[in-house]
């Protein structure tokens, strides 16, 4: 039982992190209809930064977050600006396979700057310290991470569906012609988008590359991708699908991990295929997700 | 040096064939209006193929092993790049799992040819009986897949292909006795007609005082399997299925409403498509002699997306160039690191690494040629063929 709850807690706590890098991929997709493939880099690039920044110089961590936060969001603002705004009208694969290209480009500098072994350590505040209560043991990170992807995900949500801004992105979403006759700019509304996405995925690459992951890796960038199929279970259109999706993926990922002696049958670092295996399970009843809109078509 | 390119990334026909006799295909795959031949072009068409044939077939006597070996990397990945091209860019269907059958018909070859033994188990088959089968393998691999790629559209099929590569990869991690473990297995010699496709040290082959050795042998086997999969590409396009797939992929709910059967026509291009993988990966094993899991990633199927994209999307010839671009890139900036600016001429020189400023050039050449010519190098070829037929 106690094995179950810290389960638990570590899954729910990953899956606000993938949470987290799942809304980013939904919000762009929602409004500028492009599937994102250059996710995992913009996480990639926040993330070194913040390790940067928190390495090289005395700067409060809160410091170090927000530069690796900030640098995620231009870099995505202007991928959107110089290379995706003027494929507008394009075919949506077109546009997903160039952002595939961003993605090679990007994963290699930075693999390249890390070298291709090592890992940058995060200088996080909460190390590995552990926090106990009663019988359960759980490590600062997680809690962390749980927290402010809680709060982050609140405060977008509010946001989203109060100000004028996120109206505007709904709008946009909804009837794309419609919005644009209303007087909403439909290019700061995708520009907006992006950079949204960045900031969100520089907050999720910090909590993906704390305890008891050693730092940023070449290989975080594969555990990012697993936020592709939370978002494709959530739903690509679907903002509170993306949650649910991302919840589902880290709860499954982590049980599995967790529960690994009891699954033996289903090979070594079964975890890691689990979430493709759920999103493949989900299309097959519902081939756009769980909260997606299915897709019409007049004839 | 010029030599196994023009044999290796064109073969000798691309360059006549994509001439326009009937190449109202080539100029633009969503308008196919048969176009009547011109006796002109036809009888250039027969030089063209003539010199080609004959070119390739010099390759080996004038081509040193390193570029050989390179032509055999192309070539493999040209036959699996025009698998990947018909799925995307005749059918419309976004695939990131094109490596999980090409892993089977890698795999399939060096586990149904291999001998058991302490290395891998093998049920040591007849080697091109084990190639056969292996590719009928990926071919089911491909049909079992696709009730799931017929339901789905576009980019979530592109997402749920990438869950195979990952599948694949939990498999070959899980089963040493067919891999061999991490450091990968070498793979059985090819032997047809009681040649084999091998160097034999004991006996040196000599055909007019040039060594027939491995690469030499492989490079015609692998130029005629090439050679047959573009020109089955090529007949598959122009034909019947050609154009349905193309009607499914442009407006599926009227490809459906003049008689197209949608479904049967997704499954059976996942079908063709994972075969050619499956020829390109028992290709793959061959050339590279050893087969190691983790060559069959994300970054595989990336770089096959690379190729045809590069190469300019549903184009037989753009397929095979873009795959000999990609595949030749981290070579021959390897070899010619000394004399580029900015490359590192040895590990842990300064400057860069060969095989990253490979990617940095192919990622960038995709973004480049998706913003300003989206036909890729077909694309290019074409306006340039316009122009000279303009300027004549």
């Amino acid at each position: 039982m106690t094995l179950f709850l810290q389960l638990l807690i570590s899954g729910l706590s990953l899956g606000a992190v993938y949470a987290l890098l799942a809304l980013g991929f939904v919000i762009v997709f929602k409004a500028s209809g492009v599937v994102n493939f250059a996710h995992p880099a913009f996480m990639m690039i926040g993330t070194y930064v913040i390790a940067r920044v928190g390495i090289g110089t005395s700067l409060p961590f809160v410091l170090a977050l927000l530069a690796g936060v900030a640098a995620a969001a231009i870099v995505a603002v202007a991928v959107q600006r110089l290379l995706v705004f003027p494929m507008a009208g394009r075919s949506v694969i077109a546009v997903s396979i160039m952002t595939i290209g961003v993605d090679v480009i990007t994963q290699t500098e930075i693999v390249r700057r890390i070298g291709l072994d090592a890992y940058l350590p995060m200088h996080d505040p909460w190390g590995d310290k552990l926090l106990r209560v009663g019988d359960l043991t759980v490590p600062q990170t997680r809690i962390a991470a749980l927290v402010v992807g809680i709060v982050v995900i609140a405060a977008f949500f509010a946001w989203f569906k109060f100000s004028t801004w996120g109206i505007a992105m709904r709008a946009v979403a909804e009837d794309p012609s419609t919005a644009a006759l209303m007087g909403v700019r439909r290019v700061t509304v995708s520009a907006l988008a992006w950079t949204l996405a960045g900031a969100l995925a520089a907050i999720a690459g910090l909590f993906m590359t704390v305890f008891p992951s050693p730092g940023l890796q070449p290989a975080t960038a594969a555990v990012a991708l697993r936020a592709f199929p939370a978002a494709i279970i959530g739903g690509l259109d679907s903002t509170g699908g993306a949650i649910v999706g991302g919840l589902v993926v880290g709860l499954a990922e982590t049980l599995a991990q967790g529960y690994a002696g009891d699954l033996t049958f289903l090979g070594d670092g079964f975890h890691a295929v689990l979430p493709y295996v759920v999103m493949v399970g989900v299309l097959l009843v519902r081939p756009s997700g769980l909260f997606g809109t299915r897709e019409l078509h007049r004839v | 040096m010029s030599e196994p390119r023009s044999g290796a990334t064109s073969g000798p026909l691309s360059t006549a064939t994509s001439e326009p006799p009937s190449g109202a295909v080539v100029t633009d795959p969503a308008t196919v209006a048969p176009a009547s031949p011109r006796p002109r072009g036809r009888r250039r068409l027969v030089v063209v193929a003539v010199l080609g044939a004959a070119a390739a077939l010099a390759v080996p006597f004038v081509a040193d092993a390193f570029w050989l070996q390179l032509a055999l990397f192309a070539m493999a990945a040209a036959v699996a790049a025009l698998g990947l091209t018909l799925l995307l860019g005749q059918a419309g269907q976004l695939s990131l799992g094109h490596t999980f059958f090409l892993a089977i018909g890698a795999y399939g070859y060096t586990y149904l040819a291999a001998e058991d033994g302490p290395l891998g188990s093998g049920l040591g088959l007849p080697p091109a009986l084990a190639a056969v089968l292996a590719v009928a393998l990926a071919g089911l691999a491909g049909l079992l897949f696709s009730p799931i790629a017929g339901r789905l559209r576009g980019i979530y099929l592109g997402i749920a292909s990438l869950g195979l590569v990952f599948f694949g990869l939990h498999i070959l991690d899980n089963a040493p006795s067919l891999t061999g473990g991490d450091n990968g297995r070498s793979v059985p010699v090819f032997t047809l007609a009681g040649v084999r496709f091998a160097a034999d040290p004991d006996q040196p082959q000599y055909v007019a005082n040039v060594l027939f050795g491995r690469e030499q042998k492989l490079w015609y086997l692998f130029l005629i399997v090439t050679v047959v999969a573009y020109l089955y590409f090529r007949n598959l396009v122009r034909g019947r299925p050609g154009r349905a797939l193309r009607a499914v992929r442009d407006r599926e709910s009227m490809a459906e409403i003049i008689g197209v059967p949608v479904t049967r026509y997704k499954a059976y291009a996942f079908l063709i498509s994972s075969m050619y993988a499956g020829v390109g990966g028992v290709l793959y094993a061959l050339a590279f002699r050893r087969v190691v899991p983790e060559a069959f990633g994300v970054a595989l199927a990336v770089e096959y997306l690379a190729m045809v994209v590069i190469g300019g999307l549903g184009v037989a010839g753009g397929a095979v160039a873009g795959a000999a671009f990609v595949s030749w890139l981290p070579p021959v900036l390897e070899r010619y690191s000394v004399h580029l600016p900015g490359l590192a001429t040895e590990p842990g020189a300064a400057g860069i690494n060969p095989s990253v400023a490979a990617k940095f050039i192919y990622g960038g050449a995709v973004i480049a040629l998706l913003l300003f010519e989206p036909g890729g190098l077909a694309g290019v070829a074409r306006r340039l063929r316009r122009r000279t037929t303009a300027q004549q």
